[in-house]
């Protein structure tokens, strides 16, 4: 884009600052956007679940500006501070929340190289940055100077700290699939059919969607473990002394979370921008060309990945209104005896089924046999599809081809120490 | 201390190459400059104070801020691995400090911390000291002085996992054998060793107390000597009451 707006004429540092500013605008209107329909679809659902109508005459039919009534309730509310309240951390903590929830969304695509900076470890930094929302949590717990804050903000941190470790089992599955952290890359190699989709690829990576998704749950804080704001303990737990726009922050951040852990459970698990059918492979157009017809193949796959992470989302908010809360204690049991192990196992099942099943059990289905790992184990001549389509890795191939002469060489390197020592 | 240099050497190759996206090529305003300018200023900013601050937690969020400037610093240089690490190792660990901050600080003594001046003063010529041999080293490494050109190693992780596994992508030095041994397998597998210790201590410290139950042997040295056979009668009731493993100590125990 910027190189779009260079050619319109604009001085570079002008355009790559309006570039910036556009993909930062974007992704927040993801976050504000998303948490506007997911607030008005989560009354609806919980209404229905409930056996209620919900909101039916904000906006005319639906209730459907019910979520924009709450947020001017929100803005018109009083800001109140406790007065023992250590003022500089509580009026932060909104903050640091909401923006541990947006920067995570930096490196998750939306379609294929539709993303707002590709990383080389997209999969590693969003997981690493979603763990930094908790701070926000405890320091409104610890700055609102009320027991009941507290409580919540030290549940949460036990809770977060131990779901990070099952979370990161899971996430390792698909990467050892696609053998690259690089999300765009690895939902580029889930092309095709839905067959293709990491969930089907063996048992054991269907098993560990679920343990995602449960840990998901947990990782984002929503029922069944919400015990940080556990209403019926603790008040509201630690947004018990917030009101007005600083509340509404932390629940934008909620939403932007749940969004985001949705979203990244379609890339790593469900095919990311390929729908079910590849319409457009079918039709014989590409999203990796630069034409119109690529931007069009490019909006249908938003629209694919879009639908997933909402399918994502309702599925929390079901399950929200279905079970009853945890109790501490199951919650760790839940973590460590149940999700910890089963991750561990399916991901030593799912590396021995790679190793003798590589083609998978329908050999020759759809899976291009010479795409499965990165180009530098299979040589200069593979490449993975999403590169050779978008030219987008940043690799160069004399590298490659480099990179894998020394690990042969360094393999017949130990094979010659080897040979050489046996006689001594 | 070679092993340092060598650990690092790979660091600072990637570090001092800027890639093409973060750096664009701009007449009027360098953003890696001003991005650059503004992480490393955000990161002592809030070194200072962490030291300023009198209270636990604010010093433990100012040390995250600290942290996570420096994460951006990485960042800004190429490394995403490292500065990935940088958040969920150093940020993510943080929290934990935070946490021990706010259990410690609830209750009212904690709250403020004020040093004494000679305190300070100490503190202050230590710190002055060690930023003045740090700086003095910086400034004497050449190749540091120069803008870093030159070719960009770009993705991060996989060469810093082939390192791990004992392949060296970087340049090995001039004269070394290509071997296997040459990577840094033998460091990473000690350090994964000696965490599966520490992890493996932790949950032995951390497991659940059993109930104490009295040693039958114990309970009969405080009263009088008994047959045999009173010994076995006294250990059924103490194996009843526990279960699992506290059953079975408390039937060794028993049988002594």
């Amino acid at each position: 884009m910027a190189e779009f707006l260079i050619g319109f004429g604009l001085p570079g540092w002008l355009a790559w600052t309006v570039a910036a500013l556009v993909a930062a605008v974007l992704l927040l209107n993801v976050i504000a956007g998303g948490a506007l329909v997911f607030i008005w679809a989560e009354r609806k659902i919980a209404a229905r679940i409930q056996d209620r109508l919900g909101p039916t005459r904000t906006g005319g039919r639906f209730g459907w500006l019910q979520s924009l009534a709450d947020g001017i309730k929100l803005l018109a509310k009083e800001d109140l501070m406790p007065e023992d309240a250590d003022g500089l951390l509580f009026r932060m903590a909104p903050y640091v929340s909401f923006c541990a929830s947006f920067c995570a969304f930096i490196a998750l695509p939306f379609a294929f190289d539709v993303v707002g900076q590709r990383l080389n470890v997209g999969v590693f930094f969003v997981v690493a940055v979603l763990g930094l929302e908790v701070f926000g949590v405890i320091l409104a717990g610890y700055a609102s100077a009320s027991k009941w804050s507290l409580f919540g903000a030290m549940r949460e941190a036990a809770q977060v700290v131990s779901y990070e470790v099952p979370l990161g089992m899971c996430v390792v599955l698909p990467v050892m699939l696609a053998g690259t952290m690089d999300l765009v890359t690895i939902g580029e190699k889930q092309s095709g059919w839905f067959i293709n989709w990491y969930l089907f690829h063996d048992p054991f990576t269907f098993v560990v969607f679920w343990v995602y998704v449960t840990c998901a749950v947990a990782s984002v804080n929503r029922a069944p473990f919400d015990l940080a704001e556990a209403e019926s303990e603790l008040v509201a737990g630690f947004h018990t002394e917030y009101s007005g726009l600083r509340w509404s922050f932390f629940f934008m951040a909620e939403y932007g979370s749940m969004f985001l852990v949705s979203a990244l459970a379609a890339v790593l698990f469900l095919g990311g921008w390929n729908g079910p059918i590849p319409v457009a492979q079918l039709l014989g157009l590409s999203d990796g060309t630069g034409d119109s017809a690529a931007y069009a193949v490019r909006l249908l796959g938003l629209a694919n990945l879009l639908g997933k992470a909402t399918l994502g989302v309702l599925l929390m908010m079901w399950i929200r209104w279905t079970l009853p809360r945890l109790r501490i204690d199951q919650v760790m049991t839940t973590c460590l005896k149940y999700c910890t192990p089963i991750a561990a196992v399916m991901f030593a099942g799912a590396m021995l089924w790679q190793l003798l099943l590589p083609g998978g059990l329908l050999p020759g289905f759809s899976r291009p046999a010479g795409e499965i790992r990165e180009g530098w184990l299979e040589g200069p001549g593979g490449r993975p599809a999403g590169s050779a389509a978008g030219g987008q890795e940043r690799v160069k191939e004399p590298l490659r081809g480099s990179q894998a002469q020394s690990a042969a060489e360094a393999g017949a390197g130990v094979d010659s120490g080897l040979a050489t020592r046996s006689p001594r | 201390m070679t092993g340092t240099i060598r650990m690092d050497s790979i660091f600072t190759s990637v570090l001092l190459h800027l890639p093409a996206p973060t750096a664009p090529v701009v007449a009027a305003v360098d953003w890696h400059s001003v991005l650059f300018l503004l992480f490393a200023g955000l990161a002592c900013g809030f070194a200072i104070a962490v030291v300023a601050a009198e209270n636990v937690v604010r010093m433990a969020l100012y040390l995250v801020f600290s942290l996570a400037a420096t994460a951006g610093l990485f960042f800004l240089a190429g490394a995403d691995f490292l500065g990935a690490m940088q958040l969920m190792i150093y940020v993510g660990g943080t929290l934990v400090l935070l946490v021990f901050g706010v259990m410690l600080t609830a209750q009212a003594p904690l709250v403020s911390i004020k040093p004494s001046a000679s305190d300070r003063a100490l503190a202050g010529i230590a710190g002055a000291a060690l930023l003045a041999v740090l700086l003095a080293a910086a400034v004497s490494v050449d190749a540091w002085r120069k803008p870093g050109v030159g070719e960009i190693p770009s993705p991060t992780a996989t060469p810093l996992g082939m390192a791990l596994v004992g392949v060296r992508v970087d340049d090995p030095p001039a004269g070394a054998p290509l071997t296997g041994r040459s990577g840094y397998m033998l460091p990473f597998e000690i350090v994964s060793v000696h965490l599966l210790v520490v992890l493996v201590g932790a949950a032995y410290l951390a497991r659940a107390k059993r109930r104490k139950t009295p040693r039958a042997i114990d309970v009969l040295a405080s009263s009088d000597p008994p047959s045999q056979g009173a010994v076995l009668a006294a250990a059924v009731p103490a194996v009843r009451t526990t279960s699992g493993a506290g059953g079975k100590s408390a039937l060794l125990g028993g049988g002594h």
